[in-house]
């Protein structure tokens, strides 16, 4: 893997303008560092996708099935019966450019295929030259174009240089979403085997082992303990999460990044200790041990093979509801998709309701879903928890609203308030880059691979460029968010366009300021560092 | 280059209606045509709507826009986050009648200053008001021209007449329609021509029709500011043909024919085209639903099978690991070996 080391002057050294050259004839070049690595055949095999093969961008033969323009073909003309989405957006764009500087990839690269109309026109240009009478006809005047062995490598490049963020279709006058038009030709190339491993091993993961990081479930329980002895060290509090145990209310379910990776294991913790404190009767599950869904990424079939598990697994316990961790794509799949996929829900299942505030999530009637930071702010905001603010008192923070959250779901206040309520110096970034108009960490809907660092930062310049803004007015050292991939993603780009500014979920900053029954006096926060806030009252003291 | 194509493509059809008509086959331009394309607008339009519909919408992915509906303490947004039907008509017509998601429109600026990269999201909405300008000034017009379909003229005909000459100016009095809508055709294809990345995205289809409208709006206001054809003699030929009973064209100018020409051809064009927007704008499943799949079942159509990784099959891959390691499981390891 050739390693990235562009400096950002480097980097942001191009213009916004266009080729001499029309888009059409303009081919993109593979090169070490601009795309991620195709997925490994035996993943394939595993999941028994078509296929499987050795094979890389860099080779002239990319190796497709013998018929392949004729699956592409097939498979363009089956999702055109099965999505109105997809057909009506195919047809209806005026090219009126408004959509063109709002995706992060083209603002950080200047790329013009990065616009998302023309991403769009990657595919739709084909639809009119397959499909469409005056393109079959009128060719290029018509704006179409044959399908070539070029098309489908072009497709590659761009169609996986898209983090279905959706930012662009709340800015296009029609609602053409980018995201359902990548997630069609993901889907397309899936059927020729072109696709990538950073992507396809989660989803073979998640399927046999519970997560995407393949964790199995012993390790899963030692790695869980693990972080018990953690929170016992800083606390004084053993805490013993149910684990596969029948008969309790709630199932929780979050991304298993929060359990593996650095910093999603502090979330993790803060999550253990507030159910621990309030007396919740949940358990954890390590079948169902995967709250993200990168089969969103990869099938809508996929998606649905995936997160069946998790009704499958609150019916087998009898939970009467579903509790879910931090994290963004989970939260579009269970709020937009869930319900219409596995859906209706076990039978036993019931409303939920919070069972300490006896809050009824009436947002939630049908899912029996409930978002962790619906959940917790709801706790706050009855008084039921007590926080101490100054054991986070060193922290300026700062709150980046994750791409499904935000435009999938429109979940804003919710994490803003427990934020608040756990700590005094909360800042916005720019309005432009926060909320419904908030930008991606550039490595979601599965691109957060290392291999392809160039195209994750220059993406990552607006978001970047934001956070550094409130860096330098206020001083922000912190950036909190509610998505698992942003806690691995924007650690980097973080480092890259605002070093200096740390990464956390909103439930680490829950877990250093919770104060509970019992707990001896906290000198650490939960990454076990030493809390400033004595040192000063100390020397306050002296 | 497409520019070119597009503009020669208008005028080859302004030349041959002009000429066309006045070497007499005004009956072709006034009649045939006129009565093929509305058949063919009707037709084509339908079968599009019917095409678009006969694809079901699977999941409800409206993007949201603002606060979901959540806890009673938290106020949410319904018209940019609708949970209901009657928000989601709401947030419909703010979305037609005002072009919302365009009016949100910014344009990204990169400062590169000695203290690193400044991104800046500059206020971009004069294509919002611009797009509005033409649209309206298009409704308008479309209305107005009501008057040579009808007789008696519609109260409402003669209200839109009367506002949109309020300011009186010459004689025949000026529309304002009529400037507002060249200025915006104008300002759309100055855009197209010089905004470098639009024109990189823009194709033939994108030029042809503005320069089409462009063409419509000239030979009309040719005819009644300059030319000042009689338009006693255009309704009695257009009431013909509305009721079905034509009359000679005799005594009408060439330029009408054109004119009409190039709403005969924009009618023939506009189903198997981006103007389809009209129409597909509603459509939308990302407008047209509310947010409320975690509140309302929504069942796909097409009722694909669920099949999945059962915990059954998990627990035999790990069921030795799983007891070793304490974890409760559904069958005790004698009972699955057996």
């Amino acid at each position: 893997m050739a390693k990235f080391n562009m400096t950002p002057d480097e980097l942001l050294n191009f213009q916004f303008g266009a080729p001499n050259v029309g888009w059409m004839e303009h081919k993109p070049v593979f090169k070490e560092g601009n795309f991620a690595y195709p997925a490994k055949p035996d993943v394939i095999r595993d999941l028994g996708f078509p296929n499987p093969r050795e094979w890389s961008p860099l080779d002239e033969d990319w190796k497709l099935p013998e018929n392949w323009m004729e699956i592409v073909r097939e498979g363009m003309k089956d999702r055109l019966e099965r999505y109105r989405s997809f057909k009506i957006f195919m047809d209806i764009c005026v090219r009126c450019g408004a959509c063109a500087d709002k995706c992060h990839f083209y603002i950080g690269g200047g790329d013009p295929k990065n616009m998302p109309v023309l991403r769009a026109e990657l595919l739709r240009s084909i639809y009119r030259g397959e499909f469409t009478a005056a393109g079959k006809i009128l060719g290029k005047w018509a704006g179409g174009r044959p399908l070539t062995m070029d098309v489908v490598k072009e497709w590659f490049f761009y169609f996986y240089q898209c983090t279905e963020c959706r930012r662009c279709s709340l800015f296009c006058p029609y609602g053409i979403d980018t995201a359902e038009v990548t997630m069609i030709a993901r889907e397309l190339l899936q059927l020729l085997g072109v696709n990538i491993n950073w992507m396809m091993e989660p989803v073979r993961n998640c399927n046999r082992m519970g997560n995407h990081l393949g964790i199995q479930p012993h390790a899963f329980k030692d790695i869980v303990e693990f972080l018990c002895d953690d929170i016992e060290t800083i606390t004084g509090i053993r805490i013993k999460p149910p684990m596969n145990e029948k008969g309790h209310e709630v199932l929780f379910i979050t991304p298993s990044g929060d359990v593996f990776a650095d910093p999603g294991i502090y979330t993790f913790m803060g999550y253990l200790m507030l159910f621990h404190e309030i007396g919740l009767d949940y358990t954890l599950s390590t079948y169902a041990s995967e709250g993200g869904n990168f089969g969103l990424f990869t099938s809508h079939e996929m998606m649905k093979k995936l997160n069946a598990k998790m009704y499958a697994e609150a019916e087998r316990l009898g939970s009467k509801w579903i509790l879910g961790g931090e994290c963004g794509h989970m939260w579009r799949v269970i709020n937009q998709y869930m319900s219409t996929h596995n859906g209706p829900c076990p039978p036993k299942m019931e409303t939920p309701v919070n069972p300490i505030t006896g809050t009824v999530f009436r947002n939630a009637t049908e899912t029996k879903m409930v978002h962790i930071a619906e959940f917790t702010a709801d706790l706050i905001r009855h008084n039921k928890i007590k926080l101490d603010k100054r054991r986070n008192a060193h922290l300026n923070v700062t709150f980046h609203d994750s791409c499904n959250p935000a435009r999938g779901m429109g979940m804003f206040e919710e994490p803003r308030e427990v934020i608040k309520a756990c700590c005094d110096n909360f800042f916005e970034m720019p309005a432009q880059t926060i909320r419904e108009q908030t930008f991606c960490c550039a490595g979601g809907s599965g691109l957060n691979t290392e291999e392809i660092m160039e195209i994750r930062m220059r993406g990552g310049l607006p978001r970047g460029n934001a956070l550094r803004h409130v860096q330098q007015k206020h001083n922000v050292n912190t950036m909190a968010c509610v998505c698992a991939i942003d806690r691995a993603t924007l650690i980097p780009l973080a480092d890259y366009w605002a070093p200096g500014v740390g990464i956390c979920g909103v439930h680490e900053l829950v877990g250093n300021a919770l104060i509970m029954k019992g707990e001896q006096e906290r000198t650490m926060d939960l990454r076990q560092n030493d809390l400033p806030y004595l040192d000063e009252s100390a020397e306050e003291d002296a | 280059m497409a520019f070119f194509i597009s503009l020669i493509l208008v005028l080859t059809l302004c030349a041959a209606s002009y000429y066309g008509a006045e070497a007499g086959m005004q009956w072709l331009f006034g009649m045939t045509i006129p009565y093929l394309a509305i058949a063919g607008f009707v037709c084509g339009f339908a079968y599009k709507i019917y095409s678009w519909a006969k694809s079901p919408v699977p999941f409800r992915i409206p993007t949201t826009g603002g606060q979901q509906y959540s806890h009673e303490w938290i106020k949410n947004d319904p018209l940019d986050n609708p949970h209901t039907v009657s928000w989601t008509v709401g947030r419909m017509l703010l979305e037609i009648l005002t072009f919302r998601s365009l009016f949100r429109n910014t344009e990204v600026v990169i400062h590169r200053t000695e203290d690193g990269p400044r991104v800046a999201y500059n206020s971009a909405r004069w294509l919002w008001l611009f797009a509005l300008i033409f649209h309206y000034c298009f409704l308008v017009i479309f209305l107005r021209h009501f008057r040579f379909f009808m007789d008696p003229v519609p109260f409402f005909v003669r209200g839109l007449e009367f506002m949109d000459g309020i300011f009186q100016i010459g004689a025949p009095r000026l529309y304002q329609t009529d400037v507002l809508i060249l200025a915006a055709v104008g300002f759309l294809l100055l855009r197209r021509v010089f905004d470098q990345k639009v024109r990189y995205i823009s194709l033939i289809s994108d030029y042809f029709p503005l320069l089409l409208i462009g063409g419509i709006c000239l030979s009309g206001i040719y005819m009644r500011y300059l030319s000042k054809t009689d338009i006693n003699a255009v309704k009695t030929y257009v009431m013909g043909l509305f009721t079905l009973s034509p009359v000679s064209a005799e005594g009408i100018a060439p330029i009408f024919f054109m004119h009409l020409f190039l709403v005969c051809a924009l009618l023939l064009y506009f189903p198997w085209s981006k103007l389809m927007h009209l129409g597909g704008v509603f459509l939308s499943p990302t407008r047209n639903l509310p947010n409320d799949s975690r509140m309302r079942l929504h069942v796909n159509p097409w009722k694909p099978p669920k099949k999945y990784h059962t915990y059954e099959a998990y627990e035999d891959d790990f069921r030795e690991f799983m007891v070793e390691a304490g974890l409760p499981v559904d069958k005790p390891l004698d009972k699955a070996d057996a």
